[in-house]
This record gives structure tokens, sequence and C-alpha cells, in this order.
């Protein structure tokens, strides 16, 4: 099954206390994609994404689930068409992880065994060995846990995920990981998900929308996450997106149109004309490869003229990025962290397409920027 | 000890017949006290107003003497077991209540949240959800009731003989075998141990999702990511 269109119309939260949580908020979430709502804590995205499944009944507007209101539905159905995932997991720790996640299928009335069949392919989707699956919760790691109420989430199948800040209580590398998987699952499965967070790095990296909320629960922004960078709406936005905004819409940018210098790369066993005819213009070294085209280090011309180079004396030629799959943040990276300010482009399997220089790097940033400013957002996400 | 288990005729059960119902005389009360606790702790739990008020009224009951509850029942119920069993199932409530609270209290708020998102109606969450993990708290205090009940059934033998074990501490005071007073102590506190040691063990078996010993610290502590903080771990 795949996703579903959720609208929602002018949606207000007051709770008892007066607090108003969210305000007016209208919001088209398309299918097969993620919207992200970001926003700094209080600013009432749960709330917002509780009103979805009914743990919290909006006081005015309305929400339209593929055009039919979620009112029109029973509440305990409407929510088993919509997996939930939160922060620490929230797993039953009573029990096992293939009950755990088999949850939802016995509540709509699978067989045991069917249900657990389908608890077995799911850890296999999640990444989680099977031999995890008669595990208590207490027995696996943060990282295992969330990956279990991933899992969980997904058991019935249901066609709408939502997703409130599951992955902010695990450390950077876990996080990483667990954000990857689920960029995997979505090109795999086409979900209508909703994920919440705090981190606006993670909203531009996971979003294929970014929903920006200020304080009191309005909407500020909601926009792809290249033209949220390129373009905030106004100052609350900006500083919301930091400092590095610049930096950061780099990921957005391709690699694949740099020009890359050829000449000024050899292979450790080149002859001395080799190396004598192709030093570059405001390139003082060379890039050595090994035989096969894998990156050694930089190294002088005089110096590699002497005789063959002893690679543990190379200077480091920094982390390679891979061309055209790269984003240009990559590429300046590569070149900011090498001592010679080049940066080196490889191809898939690791070897040696060519090098570029900072200054390069920067002209197609700057070309880059002009375009946008004719077709803010049209861009296509890149990787990394 | 000479005459041990001779057990006066006018008791009318042999030694084990006594057992048998000093345990039937203190164990159907907890149960009946379980089995209230259970609805009237959810409701606690749901409304909170109406905790403290009934913590003060399982207070007061429980201070109550047994020989007021007596009078007051021996004109509905005789000298009947019933009658000695009334009052220790109102006792056994001052700590199951708050034992089932405690306990249903325990459980994570992100586990029901869950539980709730994933479509478990309010008594389905409770059966499924709230009292499996309240089990070690419940079970803890079923061991404070079950272990003050065993001890509490013999003031039965104040009305006609009906204390079980208690009443060989009568006999012997009448019959002056001083050594029936030793069988009914030695036996009353050997039934304790064993009944508290069988709800261990079945708190055991119940709960084999719960970290313990060793284990607790050794995996966790071996493991990269467990930043994640541990679920509550209830009634530990
Ligand atoms: N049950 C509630 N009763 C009263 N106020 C609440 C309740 N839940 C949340 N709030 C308030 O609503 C606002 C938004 O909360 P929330 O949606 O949890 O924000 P976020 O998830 O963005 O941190 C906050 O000011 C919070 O204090
Ligand atoms: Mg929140």
């Amino acid at each position: 099954m795949f996703g579903a269109v959720i609208r929602m119309e002018s949606v207000t939260k007051r709770y008892p206390d007066g607090t108003v949580a969210v305000d007016r908020l209208s919001l088209e979430i398309p299918d097969r994609s993620i919207t992200v709502l970001v926003g700094p804590s209080g600013c009432g995205k749960t709330t917002t994404l509780r009103m979805i499944n009914r743990m919290v009944e909006p006081s005015e507007g309305r929400i339209l689930l593929d055009g039919v209101d979620i009112r029109r539905q029973p509440v305990n159905a409407l929510r088993r068409s919509m997996g939930y995932v939160i922060q620490n997991a929230g797993l039953f720790p009573h029990r096992t992880v293939v009950d755990n996640i088999a949850t939802v299928p016995r509540l709509l009335g699978w067989s045991r065994r069917r249900a657990r069949a389908r608890a077995a392919e799911l850890m296999e989707r999640v990444g989680l060995d099977a031999s995890l699956g008669r595990r208590y919760p207490y027995q696996l790691s943060g990282g295992q846990q969330q990956r279990v109420g991933v899992a969980r989430a997904l058991a019935a199948d249901p066609p709408v995920l939502l997703m409130d800040e599951p992955f902010s209580a695990v450390d950077p590398v876990v996080r990483k990981g667990l954000q990857d998987e689920l960029l995997r699952i979505q090109d795999e499965l086409g979900k209508t998900i909703v994920f919440v967070t705090h981190d606006i790095d993670e909203a531009v990296r996971l979003g294929t929308r970014v929903a920006v909320l200020r304080a009191g629960g309005r909407l500020a922004q909601c926009a792809p996450p290249a033209e949220l960078l390129a373009a905030p709406a106004d100052a609350f936005v900006e500083d919301f997106l930091g400092a590095d905004r610049g930096i950061r819409r780099l990921s957005f940018l391709p690699s694949g149109g740099l020009p890359l210098q050829k000449s000024p790369v050899v292979t450790v066993d080149c002859t001395a004309e080799q190396i004598a005819a192709r030093a570059a213009p405001g390139l003082p070294y060379l890039l050595v490869t090994d035989r096969d085209g894998r990156p050694l280090g930089w190294g002088e011309p005089e110096a590699l003229l002497a005789g063959p180079p002893d690679p543990a004396r190379l200077l480091p030629h920094g982390r390679p990025f891979e061309y055209g799959s790269d984003s240009l943040r990559a590429a300046l990276d590569g070149a900011v962290l090498s001592p010679t300010g080049w940066a080196v482009a490889v191809d898939g399997t690791g070897r040696v397409l060519g090098v570029v220089s900072q200054q390069t790097i920067g002209e197609a940033v700057r070309s880059a920027h002009a375009g946008s400013r004719t077709a803010a957002g049209s861009w296509d996400r890149v990787a990394g | 000890m000479n005459g041990f288990f001779d057990i006066p005729s006018d008791l009318q059960h042999s030694w084990f017949g006594l057992i048998g119902l000093h345990l039937r005389e203190a164990l159907l009360p907890v149960l009946a006290g379980l089995v209230a606790a259970l609805p009237l702790a959810q409701l606690c739990v749901r409304f909170r107003w109406l905790y403290p008020p009934v913590l003060s009224l399982t207070t007061v009951l429980y201070a109550v003497p047994s020989l007021a509850f007596f009078v007051v029942l021996i004109d509905y119920t005789g000298q009947s077991e019933l009658t000695v069993m009334i009052p220790l199932a109102v006792y056994s409530l001052v700590v199951l209540v708050p034992a089932v609270v405690d306990g249903v209290r325990s459980v994570p708020p992100e586990t029901l949240a869950a539980a709730t998102a994933m479509g478990f109606g309010p008594v389905r969450r409770y059966v499924q959800v709230q009292l499996p993990i309240a089990v070690p708290a419940i079970i803890a205090g079923l061991r404070v009731a079950t272990v003050s009940s065993i001890s509490l059934v013999s003031v039965g033998m104040l009305i006609g003989n009906q204390g079980a074990l208690g009443n060989l501490l009568h006999a012997a005071t009448v019959y002056h075998r001083p050594e029936l007073a030793v069988n009914s102590v030695v036996t009353t506190a050997a039934l304790a141990v064993l009944a508290d040691g069988a709800l261990v063990l079945l708190r055991l078996l119940l709960t084999p999702w719960m970290p313990r010993g060793a284990r607790r610290r050794t995996p966790r502590a071996a493991r990269p990511d467990a930043t994640a903080p541990a679920p509550k771990e209830a009634g530990r």
C-alpha cells in the first residue's frame, strides 16, 4: 500500500489551560514523500503530529486523509492505519522484539503465525539480525530499539508514518545510520511520512519538504530543503537555519559539472618525462596514484624526479569526493581539507578522475547561485 | 517433642487439615483484595483526585481492630470463616491499592503513548500493557499482603475456633500443652516463608523481560550506542 495525502485546513489547537499550541495551520502533506516539521522546542510539532492520528483533537479546523475527514472513521481503525515512531522507541518492555513488531497485525486480527512471519520480514527490512527476535527490549542498544520501533510502525503496512523526534536520543553515528536506513526504506515503500525534529540538519537531510514552525504553532515556511536554504522567507527562518546556511546549501548542488584537471596526476611508476610534462599552472604539486589509479598523496615534482616516491612522505590528499554523486559541499570540503587546496575527484570505484581547485569550485558555486535566483528550488537533491 | 502433631480432637482437623484451612483463610482474602484493587487502582490512575481519599480510606480501615470487625460482622455472617476473611481482605487493600497504582504509573510514558497510537483502547491497554508491566510492583505488594494475612488468620480463634493454626494457641493453654503453641508459631512462620518464596518464583516466571543481576550491567556497558535511557524498571 502506498501513501495517502494529508491535508490540514486551518487547524488550531488550544489546550484547556489556554495554551495555543498550533495556530491556524494549513499544510498539504503529499504522498510518497517525507514532510519534516521542524522548529524550536515547544512550537507545537508534537501537537500537530498527534492531531493527525487523533491523540489530540483540534479545537478548530479539520484534517483530511485522501480527501476524507479523519473524524469519519473509528479512531482505533485510523490509528492502526498510521505507524507511529517516537523518541526512545516506546517499545513494550514485556514483549520480545518479534512480538513488539507483531503488535498491530495482531490487533488487526492476523493469526499469530502470520504476524510473526511478517515481523521477521520487517526485521530484515530495517537491518536487524533475525537472532535478535527473541530478545527483550532491555537487551538491545538504543539504536537497535529505534529500529524495532520503525519495524513495529511499518508492520501492518500503513500508508502513513508519523515520526516524533525518533532519532533524537541516539548518538550521531547511530543517528546517521538510522537516517540512511529511513531514506532507503522510503525509496522502497513510498509512504507518506510526517517527521518531527528540532534538528535543522536532520530536517534538511531527510525532508522532501520542510515545514518550519515558529513558537505559537504558526507556519513560517514550507519548502523543499534546497529552496529553504536558498531563500528563507524571513529573519526567523534564516536565523533558525543557522550561520552556515550557505555551506549547507552546497549539499544540494551536484559536483558533476565541475571542470576537472587531469594533467597533474601521475602514477607511482611514471617516467621522468611524464612528471616534467604534467605540472599545472598554480599547482606546485602532483597527485600520485597507485597503479590502479587510487590516490596516494601529493608530491613535489623535484622530489618525484629524484626517484620513486615513498608513499609515507607524500602530503595527504584529504577525502576524495565522488564525481557526480557527491555534492559541491563534499568537493569544497575536500579542497579545504587538502594541504594543497585542491580536491581529488574519484569515480564510484575510488579511481582518480582528476583534481579541482578551491577557486574552480568557488566559481561553480557562484554560477549555480546565479542560476538559482531565477529557478529557486528546481534542483534535484544530491546525496551527501 | 512428644505429641507435637497430636492435634486435640475438638479442633476437628488433622495438622495437614489445619494447614489447608489456614492457607484458604489467608489467601482467599488476598485474592479478593487483588480483584478489588485492580479496577480501583485503575480508577485512581485515571482520576488522580481519587487516589488520596482512597488511600486514606484504606488506611483508616486498616486501623480498625479485627475484633471490631468481628463484632459487626458476626450478626451477618456468624461464627464462620467468612467473618475472618472479610476483614483480612479489607486489610490487604492498604498495600495492594498503592502497589497496583505505583506499578501502573511506572509504565514509561512513551510506551503508553505508543500503545495509544497503535490503536489500543483503554481496557485493552490496561490489561495488555499496563498490568503486565506493573507485575513486579503488584507482586511486591502481594508478598507483604500474603505474609501479613497468614499471620493475621490466627485471630480467628477468638470467634469460635476459626483461626486455623491459631486455634492451637488456644488449645495449648486449655490442655496445658505448650508444644501445640510452638507448633502453631513454627508452622505459621514456615507457611509465610513458603508462600513468599512461591511469589518470588511467580515473579521470576512472569517477568523474563526484566533485567536482572549481572546481566543488567555487563551487556549495556559493552554497547557503544546505549545512550538511550533504559526503560524505567518497575518496582525495583
Ligand atoms: N496537554 C497539554 N496541556 C497544556 N499545554 C500543552 C499540552 N501539551 C503541550 N502543551 C503546550 O503546547 C505547546 C506545544 O507543545 P508541543 O506540541 O509538545 O511542542 P513541541 O513538540 O514542538 O516541543 C507547548 O507550549 C506546551 O507546553
Ligand atoms: Mg515534541
